[in-house]
């Protein structure tokens, strides 16, 4: 991406004179570590987006409002569908990665087909699991508890629902550009993308569900 | 169909506003109809709106941050007149709502869209140079950052001609800022201003460290870095670190409002100390995001001006990093009243005051750079020297402040108001006006005039005292902040000094901009064709001024601190023989068209208008879309046309 890296390509010559110290001094990065570098960096700050709302929930689970609590809404057997589908998508998604740098290009298309329909799947539960609790009474404006529960738990399927998004794009992208170096960059970048989704998530079954269950 | 948008929104019956959204829009008319008339549009198209050029970028965040230091100047002065006369019965010339939305458009554009472009401005322009690369990370979400900054600037500016401003504060404190006390679209403009510009502003943080910590020039290790790229890297890892809080919390706030969530309500369950809690959690961190950039310009400028090395380089690193963990630390500082109890309300006091050990680091070490160097009073160094001083007032000043019994006396009171201004003004205002005439003749090729400077400088330093320095005394007196009127008359005195330093500062402000104008008619005696006006110690003087797109046509070698110091001191190094080519990124209009639609969509969800914000995010997904199917393209410059262009940048007498 940056122009920097024409030069900072690993051809770069190292400079006779400056012993390569502490702090890498060997010059610019290679566009695939800047790029990468970059998104990690943009997963951290999304991260700290989720520790916010985390710990508003932990503020605010307690405050029903003499509405119902988590113990009442939570089933745990749906929960855990959802968590198996969301893990094995993130199985899946790996693989894909994997066979497009062997350029194994139908494990490719097989491994983010499944990787979406297991995202879509995930989606779908969780819509089913608020469609549910807003017709039993228990919508997101019904107490603090629920405001947090829906805004914590929405923001992730939100973000799913992006990565889906992405996912279909790049799919298409890599279908007709081929495995390019920048479409594989992008491809590592959504992977990361995915990975995260199922670290938060891995934090929202045990805070929310599995806690809150009790 | 248009929501709640209607031809009540237009402040026709309320004479000042109307007056003042007249003004804004024959202007804003009036420079249209100008670059229109003279062709411009093309140029501005294809040299500045569409350019992912980290320099020019960088002067359009300065741009924009100048033209609303005099939009939030504007709200300070009128402020200051009100409590000039609205003593005893007197009721001034502003009506209570409208003093309201006042305060907090100062308060608001000042931190938001003053403070912060500017800072972001000057990293991005400078950072790039001192590191010796030739461009950001990633560009193109370079251009888009800043587009969504003046996204939310433009948002802030359209409320004062199409509806009204929030009137809670800059901070917008639940519950007066929840629906049922605040019904109107003021505090929605806050909340959509903020949520776009600041998706911008935390973009160009995770831009800059990825920069600094990727992308630097052969043999630039971390401890050669120039301390203004350390305090760069610290403040834009504060930006990644605090700005996502901010935006979950507004996110809170515009649920409560929009759907009817309880997360701060006084019902439901809500807890609105949750808010204050949260936002402050991203405030303090906000605080040095502001300031420590301003310590690195100041640790540049009392370098070049001493005429030697800074003084404890290490440690003045290692204070930086100090700060940048410590700030996050101290939160609660800003309600101790919340009633949190006496051992937590001591354990932030002490942890306040800690603060104050780094702090007092980076001062010795200025003043010990200073100690028998040879110094030249530019007025760079004008600024900095005046920092030093007013700075020491206003660390003393947040010193009694963090002492939680002296907090329950002061809190809300006049005599923070001082503090903050002390210290924002004395270290981050100075500090960007010292950076702003530091690089000026860097990125134009002209120096400023120093005799206007100097009057700048004065009138800022000696207004700053007289407009801050009775708000001291009158906190003290038990004034407390955000009045639109007082009764007590034996505090007029004082308020009309306070209005008299302003008028000092307004001085100042004009006196800046004489100096760009005087500067600009007469630039052709003022060229700097050395590339370094003021024998400066790090690489971005060791490229021409202005620099070409590309920075540098070999990237430098760097064996030391300051390590252009080192190059000159080696003596003249011989041009080399050829030129490896190199690839540009080619400009984008991406950054423009996403922020337009942000625009758009920011303005139909303040207005309810569902449909509109609808295809406002579609568009801007659609753009984001099409943009990202093309490959980025580059634009490859080979060896010879390098050399080529070179040959002409350096000797500008062979050309003509």
């Amino acid at each position: 991406m940056s122009a920097n890296a024409a030069t900072g390509d690993f051809a770069m010559p190292p400079p006779s004179s400056a012993p390569d110290t502490a702090g890498s001094g060997g010059g610019p990065a290679p566009v695939r570590i800047v790029v990468a570098f970059g998104f990690w960096i943009f997963l951290l700050s999304d991260i700290i987006m989720f520790s916010a709302l985390f710990a508003t929930y932990a503020v605010l689970s307690g405050q029903t409002a003499g509405g119902p609590s988590g113990r009442e809404l939570f089933q745990l057997r749906h929960v855990g569908v959802e968590t198996l589908c969301l893990l094995f998508s993130s199985y899946t998604c790996g693989l894909a990665i994997l066979a497009i740098e062997r350029r194994r290009m139908r494990e490719f298309y097989v491994s983010c087909a499944l990787t979406f329909v297991l995202g879509a799947s995930f989606l779908g539960l969780e819509i089913s699991e608020f469609v549910d609790m807003i017709a039993r009474g228990a919508g997101p404006s019904r107490s603090a508890f629920l405001s947090s529960f829906f805004s914590l738990v929405g923001l992730h399927g939100i973000h799913v629902s992006a990565g889906l998004l992405w996912l279909t794009f790049m799919v298409a992208q890599t279908a007709t550009r081929g495995a390019r170096d920048f479409v594989r960059r992008r491809l590592l970048c959504f992977s990361l993308f995915w990975h995260a989704l199922d670290i938060i998530w891995v934090a929202l079954l045990t805070l929310v569900y599995l806690m809150g269950a009790r | 169909m248009l929501g709640k948008l209607s031809w009540d929104a237009i402040p026709f019956n309320q004479p000042i506003p109307m007056a003042a959204s007249l003004f804004i829009v024959v202007v804003v008319l009036g420079i249209s109809v100008l670059i229109i008339w003279k062709g411009w549009w093309p140029y501005l198209w294809r040299e500045w709106l569409t350019s992912v050029d980290h320099k020019r970028i960088g002067v359009m965040y300065v741009l924009l941050a100048l033209v609303l230091l005099l939009r939030g100047f504007i709200d300070a002065i009128m402020m200051r007149t009100q409590l000039a006369i609205a003593a005893g019965g007197a009721q001034g010339y502003l009506p209570p709502e409208h003093y309201d939305q006042i305060f907090s458009a100062h308060g608001t554009i000042m931190i938001f869209f003053m403070a912060m472009p500017f800072m972001v401005g000057l990293m991005n322009f400078v950072v790039p140079l001192q590191l010796g690369v030739r461009d950001v990370a990633f560009p193109v979400l370079n251009a888009t950052s800043f587009w969504l900054t003046a996204s939310g600037a433009l948002l802030v500016n359209i409320s004062l001609v199409v509806g009204e401003f929030a009137r809670t504060g800059w901070l917008a404190y639940p519950p007066l800022s929840e629906l049922q006390f605040s019904p109107g679209v003021g505090l929605d403009y806050y909340l959509w201003a903020l949520q776009i510009s600041g998706i911008g502003t935390l973009l160009a943080g995770i831009n800059m460290v990825t920069t600094i910590l990727k992308l630097r020039a052969p043999g630039m290790t971390y401890m050669r870095m120039p301390v203004f790229c350390w305090t760069s890297l610290t403040s834009s890892m504060l930006i990644v670190a605090a700005f996502p809080i901010l935006t979950a919390t507004f996110g809170m706030l515009l649920l409560d409002r929009y759907v009817g969530m309880h997360f701060f309500t006084t019902d439901g369950g809500g807890n609105f100390m949750m808010y204050i809690n949260l936002i402050w959690a991203w405030g303090h961190p906000e605080v040095y995001i502001l300031v420590l950039p301003a310590f690195g310009i100041f640790s540049e400028v009392i370098a070049t001006f001493a005429g030697k090395q800074l003084f404890g380089y290490r440690s003045m690193v290692l204070a930086t990093l100090a700060i940048c963990v410590l700030s996050f630390m101290v939160w609660l500082h800003h309600f101790f009243t919340m009633g949190a109890g006496a051992d937590v309300n001591a354990v932030f006091g002490i942890m306040s005051m800690i603060i104050a050990i780094p702090t007092g680091v980076k001062l010795f070490n200025w003043l010990f750079t200073i100690y028998r160097g040879r110094l030249r009073f530019e007025v760079p160094l004008l600024w900095a020297i005046g920092f030093m001083v007013t700075f020491v007032v206003g660390g003393l000043t947040g010193v009694l402040l963090a002492v939680p019994p002296a907090d329950f006396v002061l809190h809300n009171s006049l005599f923070l108001v001082a503090h903050f201004h002390n210290v924002i003004i004395g270290a981050v205002l100075f500090g960007a006006m010292a950076g702003y005439n530091y690089w000026f003749p860097k990125a134009f090729g002209f120096t400023l005039d120093k005799r206007l400077g100097a009057v700048s400088f004065w009138c800022w330093l000696i207004g700053f005292y007289l407009a801050f320095i009775p708000l001291y005394v009158l906190g003290l007196l038990g004034m407390t902040r955000r009045m639109q009127h007082y009764a007590d008359v034996s505090w007029q005195p004082y308020l009309i000094v306070a209005e008299v330093g302003a008028l000092i500062i307004l001085g100042g402000i004009v006196a800046t901009i004489a100096q760009l104008v005087v500067s600009i008619r007469t630039r052709e005696r003022r060229r700097d064709l050395t590339g370094d006006p003021w024998h400066g110690r790090t690489l971005e003087w060791s490229t021409t001024s202005p620099p070409p797109p590309y920075n540098f046509a070999a990237l430098p070698e760097v064996e030391s601190l300051d390590a252009f110091w080192a190059m000159k001191q080696r003596g003249p190094a011989m041009p080399p023989d050829h030129y490896q080519s190199i690839e540009m990124p080619s400009n984008s209009p991406n950054g423009f068209v996403t922020a337009f639609f942000a625009v758009v969509t920011g303005f139909a969800m303040i207005w309810h208008i569902w449909w509109m914000a609808i295809l406002g995010v579609a568009c801007a997904l659609l753009t984001l879309l099409i943009f990202g199917w093309k490959e980025r393209r580059e634009v490859e410059i080979s060896g010879a046309q390098l050399a080529e262009a070179e040959r002409v940048r350096l000797r500008p007498g062979d050309a003509a």
